[in-house]
């Protein structure tokens, strides 16, 4: 994939009522199309067949804990945030049969299945969840041991990213440099407009699909709205994550009595994990039959939230909320960047909006942070707490 | 089942290059409860000939009348406490039986029944039965982990039968069975289901509810009923504070959390607690 820098970017555009083209142009080149849709009272993704299949003329309304879908008072395709689902769900999906074996007279059979993977064409990338998929990249291809479910699935993904033209009060992508401007790692970048989009370049596939679209270079008077309609997002996004030192902040403070306060209203249910378009831990167990003759070796998403995640040496590691809370936060946002040299969180927000209690990430960090310049509570950073996961 | 049928399914162990080993001997017990659980084994179709292979079914009166007597290798035990005659049978069973498994709701917390542990259990006798005089019952319905040592509990209202399948398959390898402890809030992630708590304000007990149902009831705009008890280390002091803070009326959570679990001593906590608040707030007359 290359990735023209913007100024050399040329921009086209794309009539409301040709949106179906480029589905259709997709679906042609033998991809499935997969986006943004109504089901279950939110905007999930799932599969498209055409634009009428898009959230049109709905928008999510977010706060920490609660989310509620609220119509628009226009027809946008993409008038809304993120939403409970995220694009890991197809690369990272979270069951994969990843080996069976068979006991047979001589021993054990192993064998691979040989899947062809889904070609997917994702439809509505924010920057976010761009930037989510480089940290995947990472994570899954970037190590000596490459993950080949993930490999195949991201080689053969068609991105059509959308620029944010509003945000949620949960968002902060812009604390973390995510977004809300796709800039890199698309084949195709759409920023919704009045009467249409405009679409920039960013790949040769992208180009040869767009080649086959109904599309006109945008006129100035288009491009000005563009720049607006990004601009609206930016303008919108209220939450801020301090990060300055932010690693050494809290792993200095692993034993800080805040832990435990989160701990109190903490479910330990993971809900954001599996939210969170980063998060990358499974379990893999193997499946046997009534007879022990079959078994499938099964990877399941799987969470630090759960006790027996830890489990090892006869009893789990973080056997306490407070400290499976400690281990998520300072794994996304201190010892990733020892491990993949960059911060774990995009800013999405999605752990604050479908955390059940509504606990904010970027407010327990700010509390660990002001008790640091606040001598009063300096006393209580030390105080004597167990050591319990703490590695 | 019969004899035949279990020697119609030899050609397969034959086949099959396991040694063959004697197949433990199954006894299935009925305490106070529906019956619902151990018809989850006569629901294994597509399994119940491996199962009647793999094990000798020598109890199991809902299914045959052909009852052997003890000694047993596996006692499922369905149903809770109630009676001082159940109360002495109970403990007839653990001396009969190398293995004892509790199944279901009523026998791992005392299930639906023990709401009358909240109440006058004459009252109710009075109340249900014409001449309460011929009725000897204890006033509380107890799991069996209160009166006999259990080797393994299996949860739900009513179990799931692959969990079952699981655990029979697990104690016929001589292996430890593989029974994931995460709540509901990971299953509905893992199928796509959209938080019906967060999205739609449906008060769910899914994350402090012990995963095993396959999370069927939010996959239906319906907050889990925890059927499965009560995970561990469950928060349901921060779940129902965030319930009660976000407009749940007390009234609503206390028939969720007084459930088949009721007296799962988390929720059975959490639900006084709630009854607690309800009567500070408006005076509702909750016990």
């Amino acid at each position: 994939m290359t990735s023209p820098t913007e100024s050399n970017r040329s921009v086209l555009f794309l009539g409301r009522g040709q949106l179906n083209q480029l589905i259709r142009a997709l679906a042609d080149d033998g991809y499935q199309v997969v986006g943004p849709t109504i089901d279950q009272a939110a905007i999930v993704y799932g599969e498209i067949t055409s634009a009428d299949d898009l959230p049109i003329g709905w928008t999510d309304v977010q706060e920490p804990g609660k989310y509620r879908l609220q119509r628009r008072d226009d027809e946008a395709c993409f008038g809304y945030v993120v939403g409970p689902h995220s694009w890991k769900k197809y690369l990272f999906p979270p069951v994969t049969l990843v080996a069976t074996a068979d006991r047979t007279k001589t021993g054990w059979q192993l064998s691979t299945p040989e899947t062809e993977p889904p070609r997917y064409a994702f439809l509505g990338v924010r920057g976010c969840e761009l930037a989510a998929m480089r940290i995947q990249d990472k994570v899954f291809l970037g190590g000596p041991f490459v993950d080949p479910t993930y490999q195949k699935r991201r080689a053969a993904a068609f991105i059509v990213a959308v620029n944010c033209t509003q945000a949620a009060p949960t968002c902060f992508c812009t604390s973390m440099n995510t977004g809300p401007r796709c800039s890199s790692g698309f084949d195709l970048a759409l920023t919704e407009v009045a009467d249409g989009f405009l679409m920039e370049i960013g790949s040769e596939s992208g180009n040869v699909v767009a080649a086959r679209l109904n599309v006109e270079p945008a006129t100035s008077a288009q491009l000005e709205s563009g720049n607006a309609a990004r601009q609206q997002a930016v303008d919108q996004i209220s939450k801020q994550l301090d990060t300055t030192d932010i690693r050494d902040l809290l792993m200095n403070n692993l034993r800080h009595p805040h832990w435990e306060e989160v701990a109190n209203r903490c479910l330990s249910c993971t809900n954001c994990t599996m939210v969170c378009p980063t998060c990358f831990c499974s379990s893999v167990n193997e499946v046997p039959d009534l007879t022990g003759d079959h078994v499938d070796r099964e990877r399941s998403w799987d969470s630090c939230f759960n006790i027996d995640f830890s489990y090892m040496n006869g009893s789990p590691t973080r056997n306490s909320i407070h400290s499976r809370y400690r281990q998520w936060m300072t794994h996304k946002l201190a010892t990733w960047h020892d491990q993949f040299g960059s911060s774990g969180c995009v800013g999405c927000g999605r752990c604050i909006t479908w955390c059940p209690v509504g606990i904010d990430l970027t407010q327990e960090v700010a509390a660990i942070r002001s008790s640091q310049n606040n001598p009063s509570v300096e006393g209580a950073v030390n105080s004597s707490h167990d050591n319990e996961g703490v590695s | 089942m019969t004899d035949s049928t279990a020697l119609q399914n030899t050609s397969a162990a034959e086949n099959s290059a396991v040694a063959v080993r004697p197949r433990p001997r199954l006894a299935v017990f009925k305490f106070a409860s529906c019956d619902g659980c151990q018809l989850s084994l006569l629901d294994c179709e597509d399994e119940l000939l491996a199962v009647a292979s793999a094990v000798e079914i020598a109890y199991f009166p809902e299914a045959s009348s052909r009852m052997l007597p003890g000694p047993y290798d596996v006692a499922l035990v369905e149903g809770s406490i109630t009676t001082p005659h159940d109360a002495q049978r109970i403990q007839d069973v653990r001396r009969i039986s190398r293995t004892v498994v509790t199944i279901g709701a009523c026998a791992t917390a005392g299930g639906i029944q023990s709401l009358k542990n909240w109440a006058d259990h004459e009252d109710y006798l009075r109340c249900v039965y014409a001449s309460p005089e011929y009725i000897s019952t204890l006033a509380t319905s107890t799991p069996i982990a209160d009166h006999i040592k259990v080797d393994f509990e299996l949860r739900g209202c009513p179990i799931s039968r692959h969990q079952l399948l699981e655990v029979i398959g697990a104690l016929v390898n001589g292996r430890r069975p593989r029974l994931p402890a995460h709540s509901v809030c990971l299953d509905c992630k893992r199928k796509g289901t959209v938080c019906v708590e967060v999205a739609q304000g449906i008060p769910c007990l899914g994350p402090v509810t012990h995963s095993g149902c396959g999370a069927i009831c939010p996959g239906y705009d319906r907050g889990c009923y925890g059927c499965f008890g009560p995970v561990a280390q469950s928060n349901c002091q921060s779940l129902t504070t965030q319930y009660l803070d976000t407009g749940s009326a007390a009234e609503t959570l206390l028939p969720l959390l007084r459930n088949f679990n009721a007296s799962a001593p988390e929720f059975r906590e959490a639900s006084n607690r709630v009854a607690e608040i309800s009567i500070e707030r408006n005076g509702a007359s909750h016990r």
